[in-house]
């Protein structure tokens, strides 16, 4: 049976939902028509006003914002409300240039929370589970969105943050943590450390909420076999709030977005258009009641796919793919484009550990691809000849994959550096 | 009877072989026979040692991959064209070695070879009929 956190809103029939948006989207334009003279002037450069916005189906004609404008406005240039309205700020860590820094009201945190107690629930969690937060607290907006809806479901909630693996397995066993949440690549550390010191009897999760990472299906399938729980996809961005943008319900066919705080668009990344729903683009992102930071049409560089296909746990919400990729984690390789998460696929069919390191340099003019990937102990053997040829086999199910050939490096267990927090996947020594 | 061979995986990293055989040398184990094979990439070393069991222990303790093999010991005259011979019989047998490395023992006169066997029945009846001695752990002092 179904569990929502805010049934009515959650299930609302979409003519209702359409409604509710539509009257959403006429207040949030004119609030940034009125306090955010940024996008005011965008807007302006192409001929717009609050009055051309009638109803969704206006959505198209309002400019687009990227993160060129997030970089341009740094710091308060989008601000919607005054610093002293303000309560918090979340920022993204930067890895990729300039840091994203997002500022929230206080009516804004209620609201995001909502959405993570939204993800919760539909994970199957109640006032009687015990929340085992492992996102990284502070900046990062994975620890406090998570936390912040724990306490709105009532569970008892676990500021573990990242890191420190003993500890997190010693509270999971003392306190009977049953539903964790963190970053796949992190759950799979702590399955391999719960393996490794045979907890597996004394650790009780049924459940896990896992993102802010790429990650495969069958990375979810390893993840849900090792550690005995079902494992539920979360999407956020921090732009937008942070996680609980969309959320997974025990169908597991895709992440509902939070369709009364958010409008999607899947738009041609080319050209701008808007595609039809089913069609693969970049997705776009209206944010509907934010008050601090209201971004209106935001492309994610995610590509993505939507669908409105009823959902047997009853929401209404459409639902999104798991991204492709983010275009930043894209990698453009001797002209082809590769995924991450593509070569994690590989890995796992072929019985390596999903934990590899991506390296691109360029030597004469020639991107060099080479992955390296962690030996497992039961493709091991004496003879160097099986070892080579299960090697082989690798090397040709990624080119199978990529469509180019990566060289692939072979190296001892647990020798790439696994973070508590993201995973470093890719080193692009380009410069280009 | 076989002895044990212990297999290391070896990633392309300066020490690593070192680190391994120091880490045996301070629990007092000692390597009689070691092999290495290895492509552009990685490789695997090959050892015998006196206690198989508790190098295996200290070796997994250290994160290293392993695997345990079955090879067989055999004498070898230790004169000029004593190998020759071993491998002429085996050759005209058709018994295949996959591969070999000589086994350093205290005793005189006598090299051995370790050796992996794919037809393990027809090796021993090969050499059980030339009469050629298959070492056994005791012989070798090994645990
Ligand atoms: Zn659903």
């Amino acid at each position: 049976m179904a569990n929502y956190y805010q049934p009515e809103i959650e299930t609302m029939p979409y003519e209702q939902l359409r409604q509710l948006q539509n009257e959403r989207l006429l207040k949030q334009v004119q609030h940034v028509w009125d306090n955010v003279p940024y996008y005011r002037q965008k807007m302006e450069e192409k001929g717009v006003t609050p009055a051309d916005i009638q109803s969704v189906d206006d959505l198209h004609k309002l400019p687009f914002l990227t993160k060129a404008d997030l970089r341009d406005a740094y710091p308060y240039g989008l601000m919607g409300k005054p610093k002293s309205e303000c309560v918090r700020i979340h920022s993204t860590s930067g890895t990729t240039g300039k840091r994203v820094m997002a500022f929230y009201t206080q009516h804004d945190i209620d609201l995001w929370e909502d959405c993570c107690a939204r993800a919760i629930v539909a994970a199957g969690g109640t006032k009687e589970d015990v929340l085992h937060v492992s996102y990284g607290y502070g900046l990062f907006t994975g620890g406090m969105g998570l936390h912040g809806g724990g306490h709105k479901v009532g569970c008892l909630t676990l500021p573990m943050s990242s890191g420190n693996t003993d500890r997190q397995l010693q509270f999971m066993e003392d306190l009977g943590s049953t539903i964790l949440c963190c970053t796949p690549s992190y759950a799979q550390y702590l399955a391999e450390s719960i393996h490794e010191r045979g907890l597996q009897d004394k650790i009780h999760l049924k459940a896990g909420i896992f993102g802010a990472e790429a990650w495969s299906e069958d990375m979810r399938r390893d993840i849900e076999n090792r550690l005995g729980i079902k494992a539920y996809d979360i999407f956020g961005l921090t732009e937008l709030s942070g996680p609980g943008v969309s959320f997974e319900c025990e169908e597991q066919t895709g992440m509902h977005i939070n369709e009364d705080h958010f409008i999607a668009e899947i738009i041609d990344p080319d050209t701008g258009e808007v595609l039809p729903l089913g069609s693969k683009g970049e997705l776009v992102f209206t944010s509907l009641t934010k008050e601090a930071f209201p971004l209106l049409r935001y492309r994610t560089r995610d590509i993505c796919m939507l669908s409105r296909e009823k959902c047997s746990c009853g929401r209404t919400f459409v639902k999104m793919a798991k991204p492709m990729g983010r275009s930043d984690d894209m990698l453009i390789i001797r002209g082809v484009n590769v995924f991450p998460s593509q070569i994690e696929t590989v890995l796992l069919q072929k019985g390596y550990p999903a934990n590899y390191q991506i390296i691109v340099d360029r030597v004469n003019n020639t991107d060099t691809f080479e992955v390296m990937v962690e030996m497992n102990p039961e493709l091991f053997s004496d003879s160097l000849a099986k070892i080579t040829s299960a090697e082989k086999e690798l090397v040709s199910a990624l080119k199978a994959m990529l469509g180019i050939s990566a060289k692939v490096k072979l190296v001892a267990p647990k020798s790439i550096t696994r973070s508590e927090g993201k995973a470093v996947r890719v080193i692009d020594k380009r410069k280009i | 009877m076989n002895i044990h061979q212990i297999s290391v995986f070896l990633e392309n990293r300066t020490g690593q072989l070192a680190e391994i055989t120091k880490l045996l040398a301070e629990s007092n184990v000692d390597i009689r026979a070691i092999s290495i094979a290895e492509t552009a990439d990685y490789g695997l070393a090959r050892m015998i040692v006196d206690d198989s069991h508790k190098a295996s222990t200290i070796l997994l303790q250290h994160g290293d991959i392993l695997s345990m093999t079955p090879v067989w010991a055999v004498e070898v005259p230790d004169r000029p064209g004593g190998l020759s011979e071993l491998l002429a019989v085996l050759a005209d047998a058709h018994v295949d070695v996959e591969y070999m490395y000589s086994l350093f023992a205290h005793k005189d006169d006598h090299a051995y070879m370790v050796m992996r066997i794919s037809d393990e029945p027809k090796f021993i009846s090969t050499l059980g009929d030339r009469q050629i001695k298959i070492m056994t752990k005791a012989e070798l002092d090994l645990k």
